[in-house]
C-alpha cells in the first residue's frame, strides 16, 4: 500500500512534511486541490497548523495594536461625526481581533497564551503600527491605505483553505469597506481643502509612505517552503503580487488628488507577463530599516506592549470576580 | 516612563518595563457558541464564538461581535461544552446510496409509466 509515498525527512524540500502520513497527506492535499474547506477537527500536517496558527494570530495582534495609532485620535477627531465614525471604525478592529483569535484559537492554541505571547514581544504583528500617528491627517492616511493594504491582503486569504479563518474574514471584509471608505473621505477632504490642509495631508502621506511599502513585506523567497504554503492554500499571493496591485489601485487615486508620493522612481510599464498586464516600477524600500522596526527598534514598539500590557492588568480583576470555579476550557468547535 | 503622543496614554504615566504576570488558564473565560437569526423567518445560523464568564455577557458580546450593523434579529448562545457533534471522519454517514432512490423525488419515474401506457393502449 505505502509504495515508494515514503516521504524522505532528509530531503531538504521534505522538511515541512517530514514525519507526515503520505497517505491522509495526499488526501489532504486533493482536498484543498478539490477547493474544499479544512475544518478544526480534520487532520492536518503539523507544519500546515503551525503556519495558520502563526499567521491567524499574528493577524488578530495586529488588529488590536492598530487600533492605538488611531484610537489616539478619537477624543480629537475634528466634528463629532468624525469623532463617531472613528470610534465605529477602531471598535469593529477590536472586534477583528476577537474574531481572528477565535479563529486562531480552533487550531488549539489558547487565547490565554496568544495574549501572553503578544506581550512579552514573543510574537509580531504588523509592522506599520510601530509608527505613531503624529497629526489628524496621519489617522486618516492610516484608515485609508493601511486599510486598503489590509483588504487587499484578507480578499486574498478568504480564499484560503483554512475555513474558521475565511469565514471571519468574509465578515471583517464586509466592515473594512466602511473602513475604506471614510479614510478615503477625509483624504479627499484635506487634499480638496486649505492650503494648511493640503500641506498637513502631504506631509502625512510622504512620513507614511515607506511603512505602506512595507506592508506586504519583502519580496518572496522562492522556496519549497513557499510552494508548499501556496499548493496548501495557507499563502494565497506573493508579497511582490499583493504591493503590485496595491500600488496598481492606489497610485492613480493619490495623484489624482495632486498629491506627490515620495519617491522619482515610482512609474507604471506595461507587462504583459503578468497579472495586472502592468508593472509598477519603484525604489526598494529600506528592508533594513523594516528588519529594526520590527525587531523593537520602531518609535512605538515599547509603547503599544507597554498600553496592551497596562490594559491586560488594569482588567484582570474583574475577569477574576467574574470566573466561576465549574468553568471548563474546551476547543470551539468551528 | 513613556511620552505618547496620546494624551490618554501619556497621563497614566506607564513604565516601559511594566511586566506582568503571565495570564493564566481561564483568564480568558470558557467559550460559547453563538447561533443567530438574520431576519424573521429565517433559521438561526452558526457565527462563531464568544468567549464569556456566563451565558448573559456572552449574548452582550455575541451581539457586539456577530450583530453589527442590522445583520441579526435574534441571537442564540450555547456552551461550546454543551454541543455534540458528529465527527468529519464519519462523514461517510451522510452518503446516500443509488439502492436509497426510494427515498428521492427523483426515484419515482411516473411519466416513464405513463408514456408506455399511451402507447401501448392508444390513448
Ligand atoms: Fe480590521
Ligand atoms: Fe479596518
Amino acid at each position: 500500500m505505502y509504495g515508494n509515498a515514503y516521504i524522505d525527512p532528509n530531503e531538504k524540500a521534505n522538511a515541512m512534511i517530514a514525519g507526515e502520513d503520505p497517505i491522509k497527506l495526499a488526501e489532504f492535499e486533493a482536498r484543498i486541490a478539490r477547493g474544499e474547506k479544512i475544518e478544526p477537527k480534520d487532520w492536518m500536517p503539523k507544519e500546515y497548523r503551525k503556519q495558520l496558527i502563526r499567521m491567524i494570530e499574528q493577524h488578530g495582534h495586529s488588529e488590536i495594536i492598530g487600533a492605538l495609532p488611531e484610537g489616539t485620535w478619537i477624543t480629537r477627531a475634528p466634528g463629532f461625526k468624525r469623532k463617531l465614525a472613528l470610534m465605529a471604525k477602531v471598535q469593529d478592529e477590536v472586534g477583528h481581533a476577537q474574531l481572528l483569535y477565535s479563529a486562531a484559537e480552533t487550531l488549539g492554541k489558547s487565547r490565554e497564551d496568544m495574549i501572553n505571547d503578544l506581550i512579552t514581544g514573543k510574537s509580531k504583528y504588523s509592522n506599520v503600527f510601530n509608527y505613531p500617528a503624529y497629526t489628524w491627517a496621519d489617522a486618516c492616511i492610516i484608515a485609508w491605505l493601511i486599510d486598503a493594504g489590509a483588504i487587499i491582503n484578507q480578499v486574498a486569504n478568504a480564499k484560503g483553505s483554512y475555513g474558521p479563518y475565511c469565514r471571519a474574514l468574509d465578515r471583517i471584509c464586509t466592515e473594512e469597506s466602511f473602513h475604506l471608505k471614510y479614510g478615503h473621505d477625509n483624504v479627499v477632504t484635506l487634499a480638496t481643502g486649505t492650503p494648511t490642509q493640503r500641506k498637513m495631508v502631504q506631509e502625512a502621506l510622504t512620513r507614511w509612505w515607506p511603512p505602506i511599502m512595507h506592508f506586504f513585506g519583502p519580496s518572496d523567497k522562492i522556496s519549497s517552503h513557499t510552494e508548499i504554503l501556496m499548493r496548501w492554500k495557507v499563502k494565497m499571493a506573493s508579497n511582490d503580487d499583493m504591493r503590485q496591485q496595491f500600488l496598481n489601485m492606489y497610485v492613480p487615486k493619490i495623484w489624482d488628488l495632486g498629491l506627490e508620493l515620495p519617491d522619482a522612481n515610482l512609474k507604471k510599464v506595461e507587462d504583459t507577463n503578468s497579472k495586472l498586464g502592468v508593472k509598477w516600477e519603484y525604489t526598494e524600500p529600506d528592508w533594513d530599516e523594516f528588519k529594526r522596526v520590527i525587531n523593537g527598534g520602531g518609535p512605538c514598539n515599547a509603547e503599544r506592549l507597554a498600553v496592551r500590557r497596562m490594559a491586560e492588568e488594569k482588567g484582570r480583576w474583574v475577569r477574576a470576580a467574574l470566573l466561576r470555579k465549574d468553568e471548563k476550557y474546551v476547543t470551539p468547535l468551528a | 516612563m513613556i511620552n505618547s503622543l496620546d494624551p490618554r496614554i501619556a497621563r497614566e504615566k506607564i513604565n516601559e518595563d511594566n511586566n506582568i504576570a503571565p495570564l493564566t488558564e481561564m483568564d480568558q473565560f470558557e467559550t460559547y457558541e453563538v447561533f443567530h437569526q438574520k431576519k424573521r423567518g429565517d433559521q438561526h445560523v452558526h457565527a462563531g464564538i464568544v468567549h464569556a464568564p456566563n451565558a448573559e455577557m456572552a449574548l452582550l458580546f455575541a451581539k457586539e461581535q456577530y450583530g453589527r450593523r442590522g445583520l441579526s434579529v435574534n441571537i442564540w448562545v450555547v456552551k461550546t461544552n454543551n454541543v455534540f457533534a458528529s465527527d468529519y471522519d464519519d462523514a461517510d454517514i451522510f452518503e446516500t446510496v443509488p439502492e436509497k432512490q426510494y427515498r428521492e423525488a427523483g426515484g419515482y419515474k411516473v411519466m416513464d409509466k405513463i408514456n408506455k401506457y399511451k402507447k401501448e393502449n392508444k390513448v
